[in-house]
């Protein structure tokens, strides 16, 4: 829970604009963004993810420092991956 | 030294070690305090503490927010779990958490199906799926996840979700430290301060210890070379008679922090006069609840809500932990009646504790236990 988790903005949510969809260690998810609406956020950007909200914008550097990082900590990273492949921020079934 | 090639840029750890060192007055003793539960991680993992001269102390502070949930809120959510349609929900860190009755894990096995989920959105989606049921989100969390409570609350009242409710555990960092502060059991030189609540608060909420305490606060990453110049950076101030706030996280930290993150937590909930922390008892102003505005998805006003202070187990001593008054190995049950696998207090409950931080790396731990005995 208290872990930020780097993802890279791969895509837009169409007419959803506090959404958009990030890549976090091969785990593709719908994420709030409307947190960084101040940010002019592109596609290709890389922000830490708090539970299902971008908090802060990082440089792709800092990202790939953060999840090997988080890679070297085991459990609970293994287990935050785990329970970010359950998240279904939509709420609609069988949408991702 | 014995560490130094089991994280990256070693080279580098051992130089900032050996800045560290030059800057220890001699005969003086150092206590700085980390604020963060990843910060604690963090040192055990990588034994920080082994790199650093005898005589600076890396002190555990209470920002494990798992750790500091009185059990009476543990038993209050699975009251309201109980009622009737109700799902609760909450972060999987919560599960193992014990209540005066057990966890959620122990209701669930009872007669409650409290679910884990990743994020409030996803207790918003369960709400929109299941219009027949009560959703209950347990928010917990400092200033880092409060944001998305209050994101999540906005969204659904947006979309006019009448069935769903926040149970509202958030607590706020800075009255955590002033109490420490104020406390006379702790003499401290200086706080690393938390990296991911500051993204959202910022660094200035930090300058009152300065300015008012005299005490040096360095927000840190979370890398062991993070805390390692963060410490190095304590020490400089220090040397040079200095004290101030100063942003080692830059890089991910804004001075300023979040303003959208700032105005929906406020937009959303106010401080309570006062609320009950884990260990440390009543502070006053250190926790969050629904505004007025939002009552209608506040769960303390929507159920039933016991609301029994349930006095902590006689044997834990979690709030000495969480105060750094004592090691995790000097509690009297740390490894032997309180396990991960069986916490009797929080502090062994969530990986961010500093008990369970101690008992996950071993090699700490025994070799300061086995210190410890021979006292």
């Amino acid at each position: 829970m208290c872990l930020g988790i780097p993802g890279e903005l791969v895509d837009t949510v169409a007419e959803q604009p506090d959404l958009g969809v990030v890549m976090v260690s091969g785990v593709r998810r719908k994420i709030n963004v409307a947190l960084l609406a101040d940010q002019d956020l592109r596609l290709g950007d890389w922000v830490l993810v708090h539970v299902g909200f971008a908090l802060s914008k990082i440089s792709e550097d800092e990202a790939r420092a953060v999840l090997a990082f988080l890679e070297s900590i085991g459990t609970p990273y293994a287990d935050e991956l785990t329970a970010l492949r359950e998240s279904n921020i939509d709420g609609w079934p069988g949408e991702h | 030294m014995r560490y130094v090639d089991e994280f990256r840029d070693a080279e580098k750890a051992r130089a900032l070690a050996a800045r560290i060192a030059q800057l220890c007055e001699p005969g003086r003793e150092y206590k700085f305090m980390e604020v963060c539960g990843g910060h604690t991680h963090t040192i055990y993992k990588h034994g920080l503490e082994d790199y650093l001269p005898e005589n600076i102390t890396l002190v555990h502070g209470p920002g494990c927010p798992v750790c500091v949930i009185p059990m009476g809120r543990v038993d209050d959510a699975i009251h309201i779990a109980r009622q009737p349609g109700v799902l609760m929900t909450s972060f999987g860190d919560m599960m193992r958490v014990p209540g005066g009755n057990g966890s959620f894990f122990d209701a669930n096995a009872r007669d409650t199906n409290i679910r884990m989920v990743y994020s409030p959105l996803d207790a918003l989606a369960i709400a929109r799926q299941r219009p027949e049921q009560r959703i209950v989100f347990m928010a917990i969390g400092f200033e880092t996840t409060a944001p998305s409570t209050a994101m999540t609350l906005l969204r659904a009242r947006a979309e006019g979700l009448r069935n769903f409710f926040v149970f509202a555990n958030h607590v706020t960092i800075i009255p955590a430290i002033k109490a420490i502060l104020d406390s006379p059991d702790l003499r401290l030189d200086g706080f690393l301060g938390p990296g991911h609540v500051s993204t959202v608060i910022g660094c200035r909420p930090y300058e009152f210890i300065a300015r008012d305490y005299g005490k040096p606060v360095v927000v840190a990453g979370f890398e062991p070379l993070d805390i390692l110049q963060s410490v190095y950076l304590l020490m400089r101030q220090l040397a040079e008679g200095r004290c101030a706030v100063e942003n080692q996280y830059g890089r991910v930290v804004p001075w300023d922090g979040n303003p959208i993150a700032l105005q929906a937590i406020n937009q959303t909930m106010r401080l309570r006069p006062f609320f009950e922390w884990r260990g440390l008892g009543f502070i006053n102003h250190s926790a969050l609840r629904l505004r007025e505005e939002f009552a209608e998805y506040d769960a303390e006003l929507v159920f039933d809500v016991p609301g029994v202070r349930i006095a902590d187990p006689k044997a834990c001593q979690c709030g000495e932990v969480l105060k750094g008054v004592l090691k995790p190995w000097e509690c009297k049950v740390f490894g032997t009646a309180c396990t991960p696998e069986t916490p009797i207090g929080t502090c062994m409950v969530s990986p961010e504790g500093a008990c369970a931080a101690y008992y996950n790396f071993g090699r700490f731990s025994r070799q300061r236990v086995r210190e410890a005995s021979r006292v």
